[in-house]
C-alpha cells in the first residue's frame, strides 16, 4: 500500500520533471542547442509570477497568462539577437554563452530578490487539497503538474507534426539552407521554437514556484533534472521525455522512502543505470 | 525589359572566383536552359539569383525590381522557386509535408496546389505518407519539382535534374514540363545532359568556366556550336 502510494507519488513528481525538460527538448531537437541557463530561465520565470501575484494580487494561475507572453518575448529576443549568434559547426560556442547567461540571471535575481526562498502563494485550499483515487490519496496540485505535463506534450506534438511552423520546425532542423528556399528564415524558426520553450517554462515556473520554495541558486539543478530526463528518454523524443521524468520521479520516492537522504542520489542512480545498459536512451530517434 | 535579368553577375567562393560577369535574361513564360559541363558555374548561377549566395543589388533585376542583395526567403517570396540539386528533400517530412512546405513563404493564386501537383505526379499521390527520402530517385525529384511548384512561382529554377537518374526516369519527368510552361511560369533549366534540356526550351545559353559562351534558339545553333561553347574546343 505504501509502495503503491510512493510509486503514484513519484510519477507525479514526474510530470514536474518532464516539464522542466519539454523546453529543453524542444530547443535541442530543433536547433541542437544545449541551454545551460535553461534552469535559470525557468526561475527567472517563477520570480516574474511571483511578482505579478505578489504585486497586482492575481491567482498564480491568471498569472502565468501574462507571464507566459512575456517570457514568449524574451525567449524569442534571447534566440534572434545572441543565441542565433553562437550556433553553428561548432558546438562550444552555445554553451559558453548560455554558461554566462545562467550565471548573469542567477546574479541579477540575487541583485533584485536577494537570497531568500520564496514560494508562490497558491491560495491555502488548493495547496493542501487532495483526491482519492481508489487506494491512495493524490495532492491536487501534483495531479494538476502531471496533467499540464501530458497537455504539453500533446500540445507540442499537435505543433510539431500538424501545423505549417512544425513542418518548419522539422525542415529547418533538417537543412537550414534548402528551408530558405522554401522561405523559411532560420533566424526567426528559431526564435519562435525558443519562445514556445519559454512557454512550457512559465508553466514549469508556476509548478516549481506553487509546489515548494524556490530561491535565485536552485536553477542548475533544475536542469539536471531536465537534462537526464531528456537523455532518459532518448534526445528529441517528448514522450520519452515524460518517461524519464516518470523514472527519475519514482526513483527519487523510491529512494526517498527506503532513506530519507537517498532521494536525490536514487534519482542520479536511476539515470546512471538508463545511460549504462540504453546510452541512446529509451526511445531514441532513428537517426542522429 | 525581360522578368528576370543578371547584370555582369559575379560570384566568388572564397579565393575562388565562380562567375565572371554573366548576363542572362528570361522573359515572361519562356523556358531558358542552361548547359555547360561540370564546373561551368551553372549551379552558382542559380544560387545567385535564389539569393543563396548574395550580390550587389543591381546584379540581378525582376519584375523591374534590384533583387540581387536579398536573402533566399525574400527572393522566393517575390516569386523565384529553386529545385535544387540533389532535390534536398527534408528527411523528417513525408512526401505531402515536403509539398506543403513549398509554400511556406508565399502562398500566391495559381493552378498549383497539393491536387495538381498530385495529377502531374499520380505516384506521389500513393506515396503521400511515405518520407520524402524513402522514394527512389526519380520520384524523390517529383516531389522536389512539385515542392518548388506548390508556390505558384512566376520563375521556377531548375538544378540538374536529371543527375544521377536512369534515361527513362528523366524523359518522365521532362514529359511534365509542358504542362508546367502552361501553368505561365517562366523556367530556367540547369543541365549537363544537353539533349532534354534543349529539347523543351525556347533559348539557350551554354556557359564555360564562369562565362556564357553561346546564346541561342535551339534552332539555330549547331551541334558543333554547343560542342565549341561547351568544352571549348571544336568538334
Amino acid at each position: 500500500m505504501i509502495w503503491l502510494d510512493t510509486i503514484v507519488q513519484g510519477v507525479l513528481l514526474g510530470g514536474l520533471y518532464a516539464l522542466f525538460a519539454a523546453g529543453l527538448s524542444l530547443v535541442f531537437g530543433i536547433m541542437r542547442l544545449v541551454n545551460l541557463a535553461h534552469g535559470d530561465l525557468i526561475v527567472l520565470a517563477a520570480f516574474l509570477i511571483l511578482v505579478l501575484v505578489t504585486t497586482l494580487g492575481l491567482s498564480p494561475f491568471v498569472a502565468i497568462l501574462v507571464a507566459a507572453p512575456v517570457m514568449f518575448g524574451v525567449g524569442w529576443l534571447l534566440q534572434y539577437h545572441v543565441l542565433n549568434r553562437t550556433l553553428g559547426d561548432d558546438i562550444l560556442p552555445p554553451l559558453l554563452v548560455t554558461f554566462g547567461l545562467s550565471i548573469v540571471i542567477q546574479n541579477a535575481l540575487l541583485e533584485g530578490f536577494s537570497a531568500d526562498s520564496r514560494r508562490i502563494p497558491a491560495g491555502g485550499a488548493l495547496e493542501t487539497a487532495s483526491v482519492n483515487l481508489g487506494q491512495v490519496s493524490v495532492g491536487v496540485m501534483p495531479l494538476l503538474t502531471f496533467l499540464s505535463a501530458i497537455a504539453v506534450i500533446v500540445g507540442l506534438k499537435r505543433i510539431f507534426y500538424a501545423t505549417a511552423l512544425g513542418r518548419a520546425f522539422r525542415a529547418t532542423s533538417d537543412d537550414p539552407v534548402t528551408a530558405g528556399l522554401m522561405g523559411i528564415e532560420p533566424r526567426r524558426v528559431f526564435a519562435t521554437a525558443t519562445g514556445i520553450a519559454m512557454i512550457v517554462v512559465t508553466i514549469a515556473a508556476l509548478y516549481l514556484g506553487t509546489r515548494a520554495n524556490f530561491d535565485p541558486t536552485i536553477g542548475p539543478a533544475r536542469l539536471i533534472y531536465a537534462f537526464e530526463a531528456v537523455i532518459i528518454g532518448g534526445l528529441g523524443s517528448l514522450w520519452g521525455t515524460l518517461a524519464g521524468g516518470i523514472i527519475i520521479g519514482v526513483a527519487q520516492t523510491v529512494g526517498a522512502a527506503i532513506n530519507p537522504e537517498w532521494q536525490i542520489l536514487a534519482g542520479h542512480v536511476a539515470f546512471l543505470l538508463v545511460l549504462l545498459f540504453r546510452p541512446r536512451g529509451l526511445f531514441p530517434r532513428a537517426t542522429d | 525589359m525581360a522578368l528576370l535579368e543578371t547584370h555582369a553577375l559575379t560570384a566568388r567562393y572564397g579565393d575562388f572566383q565562380a562567375l565572371f560577369g554573366v548576363d542572362i535574361a528570361v522573359d515572361s513564360s519562356e523556358t531558358v536552359a542552361v548547359i555547360g559541363a561540370n564546373g561551368a558555374g551553372k549551379s552558382t548561377l542559380l544560387r545567385s539569383i535564389a539569393g543563396v549566395l548574395a550580390n550587389t543589388p543591381e546584379q540581378v533585376h525582376f519584375d523591374g525590381d534590384a533583387i540581387g542583395h536579398l536573402p533566399a526567403p525574400e527572393v522566393m517570396a517575390r516569386g523565384i522557386a529553386m529545385v535544387p540539386e540533389g532535390r534536398r528533400l527534408f528527411p523528417s517530412l513525408s512526401v505531402e509535408e515536403n509539398l506543403l512546405i513549398g509554400q511556406y513563404g508565399r502562398k500566391a493564386d495559381g493552378v498549383w496546389s497539393l491536387e495538381s501537383v498530385f495529377d502531374l505526379f499520380p505516384i506521389l499521390r500513393e506515396r503521400r505518407s511515405s518520407p520524402g527520402t524513402a522514394l527512389s530517385g526519380g520520384q524523390q525529384q517529383m516531389v522536389a519539382i512539385g515542392r518548388a511548384l506548390m508556390s505558384n512561382p512566376r520563375v521556377l529554377l531548375c538544378d540538374e535534374i536529371s543527375l544521377g537518374l536512369a534515361p527513362v526516369v528523366i524523359r518522365d519527368i521532362y514529359a511534365a514540363f509542358p504542362r508546367i510552361r502552361e501553368s505561365g511560369a517562366s523556367i530556367v533549366i540547369v543541365e549537363q545532359d544537353i539533349g532534354q534540356a534543349v529539347k523543351v526550351a525556347d533559348r539557350v545559353y551554354c556557359m564555360m568556366e564562369g562565362r556564357i559562351t553561346l546564346e541561342g534558339k535551339p534552332a539555330d545553333i549547331s551541334r558543333e556550336d554547343i560542342h565549341a561553347a561547351y568544352f571549348g574546343v571544336a568538334a
